[in-house]
């Protein structure tokens, strides 16, 4: 009952923050021509900025916001590390290395191929901080943080040396240089409907893996106990995790924070079983880069702020302070 | 007529060598003490039994099955482990904590059936923490989670119980109504429970049978009386340790300090 009302509630604050975020842009337009645009109304002009550039780019901003929120809570729930996310494990840094490499080799001329790239480079990355996380058979929060820091300085470096070697981004500098940031931008709309499907389908896989993942919160030994094939969930928390990672950021670049903060604020109203944590996660991570990216588009108005630039302001200070409370595990 | 029988087992962890051949037998209706000191090897053991480790030589065989054939799921609904180390960082509440013995039993989308609710709520009864089952499990004592985390294992609904050192957060009072309790579960629902613990007077009063570890071999395997031998507890636990027999029961003292 009381997870039906918080999912209400967050159903309808999603609703209510893509409604805002539609009415605001660089371009002043009355409500009540925005509402008239998304019915195919007003002119030609203005229905172009409200359905294929404003509603286009809200819709992104959600899928992007939800998929980080839930891997963040996937990878919390596999490393049992509170600090985890795709960013700070530099998740999303394999993803937007593979997602670079991809425009490098000529590979973006390929029509939706963005989202596909950037999961192998997520998937990669997930998998070496997995592998390390697990060094000498128990995950510490540090070890996470550590690989997390090596892996996106290993792929901001070759990132950097692509973007100076390679002719083809060249041409498209800027566009790259602000995905890279952090910013939603769908210049390709084969390229939306190929995340928008993996994101329902990895969606829908991570609600089936939330007994699985509420077991491995007592520990893989556990967990084997309790019935789960360890080998094989692990592999696939880190596939869903990874393809949620791989659209988000062939969507929106690196978007820091949203993944570590959505399912802290939302433990302490829905208590930890994933199978509620999960669709929260999703609702709750739309909600905040829909609002994030449109204070980015309002803030400095007609210039626009990378929205990483907003969840960085943000979520930087709170990790801090999630590391500082230090909060340690229940031990019996 | 359950039979959990390990034959001849050898494992350990990298080059050392924890269990060097160890037998062990254990039916439905018993409750198996497994004592020894510190490194003797009573958590590979369990963990042995449980499937958990790779043996080096000897089998682990569930009805006469090797325990390797079975999956996780199949194992986890006969036999059910209590860990030494226990802990999570996320807010479960003590019911989402007894609801995980089920995890095998349901399925991976649907609803929990009202029978594995009734499960749930009976294990909570069992263990003296219905009146709990609301409460994060970050909140109570270590004792009251002690318990739950052994609901937890009794709703597996399975007929094989191994407990590494299931009392030790426990006061004496609870560690003796908790361990009566297991003893009684073995013994009316024919449950096959195996603890290792440290307490050897605990272990003589609950235990249907002891099993002393020493070194990594079963030096003793017989009811308390006749595994509490003094020249055996002498030599595997150290001379510090006197065992006298009261109204038939080996009761062990510390000697007076010199």
């Amino acid at each position: 009952m009381r997870t039906a009302l918080v999912l209400g509630a967050l159903g309808a604050l999603l609703f209510a923050s893509m409604l805002g975020a539609i009415l605001v842009g660089a371009v002043a337009i009355a409500p009540a021509d925005v509402w008239a645009a998304l019915w195919g109304g007003a002119d030609q002009t203005t229905g172009t900025i409200v359905r294929d550039l404003r509603l286009t780019r809200v819709f992104a901003a959600a899928l992007v916001g939800g998929s980080l929120a839930v891997a963040g809570a996937l990878l919390q729930g596999l490393l049992r590390n509170p600090l985890a996310d795709p960013y700070v494990t530099g998740t999303s840094a394999g993803a937007s290395l593979s997602a670079v490499a991809a425009i490098a080799l000529g590979a973006a001329a390929v029509p939706a191929i963005l989202p596909l790239a950037a999961f192998v480079g997520a998937l990669a990355a997930a998998a070496v901080v997995w592998r390390l996380a697990s060094l000498g058979g128990r995950t510490t929060v540090l070890t996470v943080l550590l690989a997390g820091i090596v892996l996106s300085s290993f792929a901001g470096g070759v990132v950097t040396l692509l973007l100076v070697a390679s002719d083809r981004i060249a041409l498209r500098l800027r566009a790259v240089l602000g995905w890279l940031l952090g910013g939603v931008s769908v210049t390709d709309r084969s390229e939306l409907a190929m995340a928008t499907a993996i994101i329902v389908v990895a969606g829908l896989a991570a609600f089936a893996l939330a007994r699985r993942l509420d077991a491995f919160a007592l520990g893989d030994e556990t967990a084997a106990t309790l019935g789960v094939d360890v080998d094989r969930a692990t592999t696939t928390v880190l596939a869903v995790a990874a393809l949620l990672t791989g659209a988000a950021v062939a969507l929106g670049g690196v978007i820091g924070f949203v993944g570590l903060i959505v399912p802290h604020a939302l433990r302490p109203l829905l208590g930890a079983p994933h199978a509620r944590l999960v669709p929260a996660c999703f609702l709750l991570g739309a909600t905040t880069l829909v609002v994030a990216d449109a204070a980015a588009r309002v803030v400095l108005s007609p210039a626009e702020l990378p929205v990483g630039v907003i969840t960085g302001l943000v979520g930087g200070p709170f990790f801090l302070a999630l590391l500082l409370r230090g909060r340690r595990p229940v031990v019996v | 007529m359950t039979a959990l029988v390990a034959r001849a087992v050898r494992a350990g962890y990298g080059a050392r060598v924890v269990l060097g051949g160890c037998d062990l037998a254990l039916r439905d209706g018993e409750i198996v003490a497994i004592v020894g000191p510190n490194g003797a090897g009573k958590s590979t053991l369990l963990r042995v039994l449980a499937g958990l480790v790779a043996l080096r030589a000897g089998s682990v065989s569930l009805d006469g099955r090797d325990v390797r054939t079975f999956d996780r799921r199949a194992l986890a609904r006969r036999v059910a482990v209590v860990p030494q180390v226990f802990e999570t960082l996320f807010p479960f509440t003590v019911r989402e904590i007894v609801m995980l013995g089920r995890t095998a039993r349901l399925p991976l989308l649907g609803r929990r059936s009202p029978d594995d609710v009734a499960v749930v709520e009976r294990a909570l009864t069992v263990f003296g923490i219905a009146d709990l089952a609301e409460r994060r499990i970050d909140e109570i004592s270590g004792g009251e989670r002690q318990r739950a985390v052994l609901a937890m294992a009794l709703a597996q609904g399975g007929d094989v119980l191994l407990l590494d050192e299931p009392t030790a957060h426990l006061d004496p009072a609870h560690q003796l109504t908790t361990l009566a309790l297991l003893r009684d579960l073995a013994l009316t629902r024919g449950l096959a429970i195996v603890a290792a613990l440290h307490d050897l007077n605990l272990a003589a009063t609950v235990a249907t049978r002891v099993v002393v570890l020493e070194r990594g071999m079963v030096v003793a395997d017989a009811p308390p009386r006749d595994a509490f031998e003094p020249e055996l507890v002498a030599r595997v636990f150290g001379s510090g340790l006197r065992v006298e027999l009261r109204d038939g029961r080996p009761l062990v003292f510390p000697r007076p300090l010199s």
